[in-house]
Order: C-alpha cells, then sequence, then structure tokens
C-alpha cells in the first residue's frame, strides 16, 4: 500500500499540472479562494508590522532616519517652489479650459484597501490587498491599482475580501503608454526587476530622458493620462521607466473601476462578461 | 487512565503534525509585507528545505500526500503553473527517500552539500518548466539567487529543524 502512494501521487500531482493547463480558471478560482481566507488572517497579522515601523515602508527605513530626515528638508523646500508655479499653471488651466467649454470625464468609483500580503512568485510581481467589507459592488477584474504616486498595476483575480494586483514591473505586464509633452507611443513591458523596458517607440524620435511617462487609451486597457513614471537609460544604454509608485513598499492602493467605454481592442475579463449578458439578454427578447 | 490515552493520543498527532505544520506556517510568514527584496525567492527554497530534512530524518511524519499539499499551497501563493511544485517537491521527497540509507549516516557538510546540489537541479527544473508552460525565456537570475539563498540558509534552517527534530516532532517521545 505505502509503496503504491509515491507513484500514485506523482501521477496525481502530473495529472494536475496538465488539468490546470487545460483549464485556467480553475487555478484562479481556487487562488480567489484561498486568498479570501488568507487576506483577513495576513491582515491581522500585518497591522503590527505597520505599526512597527509607522506605515513608513520597510522596516530598513528605520536605521537611516536621519538621512532620509535631511533629503526631506531638502525636497520640501523644492516642492514649495513647485507649489506656487503648480497653482499658477491650474489658474491657468482653469481659464483655458473655460474657455474651450470643456466637460470634464466622470471621476470612476474607487475604493481604498490595505496592502497584506506579498504574494509574487519567483517569476511574479503581485500583492494581496484585503478589501474592506461590502467593497466591490462591480466585478473587480481589470480595476487599476494606484498608490499616491503612480500606476502600481492592475488586479488579475478578486473575490469578495481579496484582490491580487499584477504590478507593471511583472514579467507579464504590457502596457501602452504616451511619452513626452507629444505623447509619443510606445509599450511599457515588465522585466521583474525593478524598473520596466520601454519598447516599440517611434524610430527617430528615440525616448528623452526625464521625460513623464503617462498611460495611453490604445487598446482600451487603461484610461489615458495616468502617471506611471520617467524615461531614464541605464548602464546599456537602454530606455527604462522609473516607477513612480514605491513598488517596493506598497502599503495602501486605490483601486479604480473605469467605465468600460474605452475602445476594447484587447480582450477585458470583466467587459466581455458584461456584453455577453447583454447580448444574450437581446437574443432572449427577440 | 483512558482520558491520559487521549491526552498521549494528542501529544503524539502534534508531533506527527510539526513537519507539515513548520511548512505551512513558514510560508505563511514569507508573505507577509516585510518589504524585502527577493522575498518571494525564499519560498521554494524554504519549502525545498523542509522537504528535503523531514523526508531524510522523519519520512513518516512527511508521507508523500502531504508533499503534494505543500507543494499545491506553493503554486497557490505564488502564480506558478499549478501542480509543478507540487510534482518537483514530490521528485525531491522521492529522490531523498532513495539515497536516505547512505545519506542518514553522513555528517552536516555532506547533507548541507547534497541538498545545494538537490535545491539547484530543483531551481533549474522549475526555471525550465515555467519558461515551456509560459512559452518564453524567463531571466536565470532567480535560478541563482534563489541556489544562494539555499546555500546560505540551509545551515540556518537545519539548526532550526534538528531541535523540533529532537523535541517537538520526536514522536517517539510521544
Amino acid at each position: 500500500m505505502s509503496r503504491l502512494t509515491f507513484p500514485v501521487m506523482l501521477m496525481l500531482s502530473f495529472g494536475v499540472v496538465l488539468i490546470g493547463r487545460a483549464d485556467q480558471g480553475l487555478s484562479a478560482s481556487l487562488r480567489t479562494g484561498l486568498d479570501d481566507v488568507l487576506a483577513p488572517v495576513y491582515g491581522a497579522f500585518s497591522g503590527p508590522i505597520q505599526a512597527a515601523e509607522s506605515g513608513t515602508g520597510a522596516l530598513g527605513h528605520l536605521f537611516m532616519l536621519n538621512t532620509e530626515n535631511e533629503q526631506l528638508r531638502a525636497e520640501n523646500a523644492k516642492l514649495l517652489q513647485w507649489q506656487a508655479v503648480a497653482m499658477a499653471l491650474e489658474a491657468q488651466n482653469d481659464a483655458l479650459k473655460a474657455s474651450l467649454h470643456y466637460i470634464p470625464p466622470a471621476a470612476p468609483a474607487f475604493f481604498t484597501g490595505d496592502v497584506v500580503a506579498d504574494l509574487g512568485g519567483v517569476y511574479d510581481r503581485s500583492v494581496l490587498v484585503e478589501l474592506p467589507r461590502g467593497a466591490s459592488p462591480a466585478p473587480l477584474v481589470g480595476a487599476v491599482a494606484m498608490d499616491g504616486r503612480g500606476v502600481v498595476g492592475r488586479v488579475v483575480e478578486a473575490g469578495s475580501r481579496s484582490a491580487r494586483v499584477l504590478l507593471i514591473t511583472d514579467i507579464n505586464s504590457r502596457i501602452p503608454v504616451a511619452l513626452g509633452p507629444g505623447g509619443a507611443p510606445a509599450l511599457m513591458t515588465g522585466t521583474n526587476g525593478p524598473t520596466p523596458a520601454l519598447l516599440y517607440w517611434a524610430p527617430g524620435q528615440p525616448p528623452a530622458e526625464g521625460a513623464m511617462v503617462l498611460t495611453s487609451a490604445v487598446g482600451g486597457a487603461f484610461p489615458p493620462g495616468l502617471p506611471v513614471g520617467v524615461v531614464h537609460y541605464n548602464a546599456q544604454n537602454n530606455p527604462v521607466v522609473l516607477p513612480l509608485a514605491d513598488l517596493d513598499s506598497l502599503r495602501l492602493l486605490r483601486l479604480f473601476m473605469y467605465p468600460d467605454n474605452l475602445p476594447v481592442l484587447t480582450p477585458v475579463p470583466h467587459a466581455r462578461a458584461v456584453r455577453h449578458a447583454a447580448a444574450m439578454r437581446r437574443r432572449r427578447k427577440k | 487512565m483512558r482520558r491520559q490515552s487521549n491526552w498521549r493520543r494528542l501529544d503524539a498527532a502534534a508531533r506527527y503534525a510539526v513537519p507539515f505544520g513548520s511548512i505551512v506556517a513558514g510560508l505563511f510568514v514569507l508573505g507577509l509585507n516585510f518589504g524585502l527584496p527577493a522575498q518571494a525567492q525564499l519560498r521554494p527554497v524554504y519549502a525545498a528545505a523542509c522537504v528535503f530534512f523531514w523526508s531524510l530524518y522523519r519520512p513518516s511524519s512527511l508521507p508523500a500526500p502531504v508533499v503534494v499539499l505543500s507543494g499545491l499551497l506553493l503554486d497557490l501563493l505564488g502564480f506558478s503553473p499549478l501542480g509543478l511544485w507540487a510534482l518537483l517537491l514530490l521528485l525531491l521527497h522521492g529522490g531523498v527517500l532513495a539515497l536516505r540509507r547512505q545519506l542518514a549516516p553522513q555528517g552536516f557538510l555532506f547533507t548541507w552539500l547534497v541538498f545545494s546540489g538537490f535545491a539547484v537541479a530543483l531551481f533549474v527544473l522549475a526555471w525550465g518548466a515555467e519558461s515551456l508552460l509560459g512559452q518564453q525565456m524567463l531571466p536565470l537570475r532567480p535560478v541563482l539567487t534563489q541556489s544562494g539563498f539555499a546555500l546560505l540558509l540551509y545551515p540556518a534552517l537545519a539548526a532550526f529543524f534538528i531541535r523540533a527534530h529532537r523535541g517537538a516532532a520526536a514522536a517517539e517521545l510521544a
């Protein structure tokens, strides 16, 4: 009996690999179920950790408080100058919009969740977000996750208590972006490293060092104009993106559910389900 | 009399559960949001060290179905293809059981070397399988960092396991 256990288990786990390969939804639903169970437990444990580091990020920050303080003072002085510039520009922008009869797009629904666990794999970057009770009115898959400064990633799996956010540094992440003031198109691809690479920019127009990287609506997966990062040339002289979001120590994320009236070229899972349901209803009426 | 034997049974069950419990607890703790770099890469290293040690010194507490469960948990916590690590940990388990007679009487240094060899083979296999299933060349660097972690962390983990092996997990003391 015990001699048979090992081969049987070997065949079983090989079968699980094949089944998981054939039916991608199975592993997704199993993972969502596990996440829903784990998220509250992780939430209970991550509270004290966050209290110990007073919400500033990694525990290592405690050891460089002095240098950080000096940096912050210098940065604050610079930011105060920029505040004046920003207020002047905002006033100018308002005046220009008023003269153009500009109608602002509707603000997307969003809510805020705690990052309770860092559950990436070896070749994947993802975090687990605990959702507040009764927080998800709409299907959350496809929602855009942002921290205080920039785009962090997208929700790939969501249950009733938890959501998994695939980070922009993940090797499977492909995000259409617009570079610089002209909005030159390019594709930002994750490399599993801290800085995603830039591909497919217009020939003859290489991305400029320090140019702002914003999301682009090409493909319909993202709304246009969300801040992502800044262009930088690495040691191999390849353009990469320095993300604005603090991806190493994520604590709070805002999940934005954009209305999916954007042109859809790539399949967005939740949009497809809704449209399919609507089509079925129409067919039934006929 | 009867009550005492129930307590004893509970004690024995708890001792049998130590290996699997240590795997689950370790995987859970490594998921906490400490903000350490390469934290996700530690998870397979830890699971491999656990399966290696307990298969070598206390195989009755770590039967094959438990190894499969640990592997599935590892796959679901990360984004690796479902069942991949179940298969790999089971191969490690089988390999250690086959070499058990030769390995058990050896000193610590030799077992450390053998574990490192097993770990490197395992991480290369995982890299190959994930590249094949994902149909893209994945970066090789995590294989190197994981192998380095396995080599460096095994003595510390083993010191902890050896204490558990003689104390909390010792079924013959129940």
